[in-house]
């Protein structure tokens, strides 16, 4: 593998529950903003948990992308949340679209994961059909509900002619993404890949995972408070969504246009326990973990030493000591020797298939402007945690450092992972 | 009502859903939905979807088959009018 053609990463965009866009998000990460709140609607409709992440979008920033003809009838916050990132990551990365009777940009594919798409419309669309007005639907119900959606959206803007698809991993949808992006680029098929993944919200979305008993019903009263990744009050996690985008192109291709490259992809890996041992439908298989993690870095060329940075799952439910414990097993360190680890979600809640995108998003831009961001509601680490790693390992205020080589992972539903390296440019 | 006054109210619904470079002047009786005014033909449903509610009636499958031109789309909004 001594030849792999080198990625890069050189457009960034994010649409998350505590930043509208790169340059709000960083700040709010700098500071650890809150993005959850407390929903009226999931109270009216007797949720446990009555808190969750939601991006406010204006109508004018979707105007910016969409026009008034698009946006009627337009009822897929998943596709506009991916949408907005995406252009951002295009812009971003000073790609032009062409004009409309130009060619498109043979180069230029998309990988845009979701878990679900356009639920709301879909809703609205089953309550017409079930009245007898199945020809009320109008031309979008299509184009809104089918899960590549949002690339199919995208790519009319760009005007995207290499493969234009979307991927489903669950909650590693995000982390996969990058990674199905990079392998076409290192395979030579694309220059450029928009990578990316979008969540939904709302009650339908949020519904099943409130049955399950998986979120917090602890914190209603106190929103900023509920999403406690690593800390012995965990009690669930707190539902989010949004999107996160990554530009992302060979290096050759980006040297060639003089792009900004803000990171290098190193390598990664997926795979799945097959919900054999621990692993099921819900919980992971910990030997497929470490085995992911381990062929992230063998991916990457690099040792577990090397690793400075972990940007983690920890979603804030009981595993999240299981996945530590994981790690240390899979770097072979621990204690004072372990990376600095921290989670986007004590901030944001768990953005579900759009998380893996936007805490690499919030990977890169550690790397980039040299700091950590502080873990939001940890000043109490599970003692099981503390056993295994340094205190002094999982920041609570932001730590100003600078980060070579940083590891992101996603672990999601069917028992499958994913884990990308990221390195410093 | 006459066919001035249904063209000035299908003006609005039609002008939604042209292509950037049409412009509403463009719309004339003759205008072919979409051969001449460019519309992306899956956007017919919505236009004929508008134009129900605009002027309270119902197109059959069979209206949607005749409907080619501006003025196509008045002779049926007539015949729908006059039989209600």
């Amino acid at each position: 593998m001594q030849n792999k053609p080198r990625v890069v990463v050189t457009g960034l965009g994010v649409i998350s529950p505590n930043g509208i866009g790169i340059s709000n998000f960083t700040k709010s990460l700098f500071t650890g903003v809150s993005g959850v709140q407390f929903y009226q609607t999931l109270k009216d409709l007797h949720f446990s948990c009555q808190v969750g992440g939601v991006p406010f979008i204006s109508e004018e920033k979707k105007l910016e992308y969409f026009t008034p003809l698009q946006l009627r009838n337009f009822n897929s916050n998943g596709i506009l949340y991916g949408v907005l990132a995406g252009m951002e990551a295009i812009q971003n990365a000073g790609i032009v679209p062409p004009e409309k009777e130009e060619d498109p940009l043979w180069d230029l594919g998309i990988v845009f994961g979701v878990a679900t798409s356009g639920v709301d419309k879909f809703r609205e669309s089953i309550y017409q059909l079930d009245e007898g007005n199945v020809r009320r639907l109008g031309s979008t119900a299509v184009a809104q509900t089918m899960a590549s959606g949002v690339s199919a959206y995208l790519s009319g803007m760009i005007g995207a002619g290499n493969s234009v698809t979307t991927n489903s991993a669950a909650c590693a949808t995000g982390t996969e993404a990058i990674l199905l992006g990079y392998e076409r680029i290192v395979a030579g098929k694309a220059k450029q890949m928009l990578c990316g993944s979008t969540g939904e919200d709302g009650p339908y979305i949020w519904g099943g995972f409130d049955a399950m008993k998986v979120t917090t019903y602890k914190h209603n009263d106190t929103p900023r408070e509920a999403s406690r990744p690593m800390s012995e009050t965990a009690s669930g996690f707190v539902p989010g969504s949004g999107a996160g985008a990554l530009l992302l192109e060979s290096l050759e291709s980006a040297e060639a246009r003089g792009a900004t490259i803000y990171a290098e992809v190193l390598g990664g890996a997926v795979n799945s326990g097959g919900q054999r041992g621990e692993g099921s439908m819900t919980a992971p298989n910990s030997k497929a973990v470490i085995a992911c993690i381990k062929a992230a870095l063998q991916d990457a060329n690099i040792t577990g030493k090397e690793i400075d940075y972990i940007n983690g799952h920890l979603t804030a439910t009981t595993k999240d000591a299981l996945e530590v414990e994981n790690w240390c097993k899979a770097l072979d360190r621990s204690g004072t020797d372990f990376p600095y680890i921290n989670s986007l979600k004590g901030m944001v809640g768990h953005c579900l298939a759009a998380s893996g995108s936007i805490e690499a998003v919030s990977t890169i831009l550690q790397m980039q402007h040299d700091f950590v961001f502080p873990n939001v509601n940890c000043n109490d680490i599970h003692p099981e945690i503390t056993n295994l790693i340094a205190a002094s390992r999982i920041p609570r205020v932001k730590i100003d450092t600078k980060i070579q080589i940083a590891a992101k992972a996603s672990f999601g539903f069917g028992d499958v992972n994913a884990c990308v390296i990221f390195k410093k440019n | 009502m006459t066919s001035e006054e249904i063209f000035d109210q299908l003006v609005p619904i039609i002008t939604l859903y042209l292509p950037d470079d049409v412009s509403p002047d463009e719309i004339q009786l003759k205008s072919d939905l979409t051969g001449e005014l460019n519309i992306n033909s899956a956007h017919l449903v919505d236009i004929v979807l508008d134009v129900e509610d605009t002027f309270s009636i119902v197109f059959a499958n069979e209206d949607m088959e005749q409907l080619h031109t501006v003025q196509d789309a008045i002779t049926i909004i007539q015949k729908k009018i006059t039989t209600k």
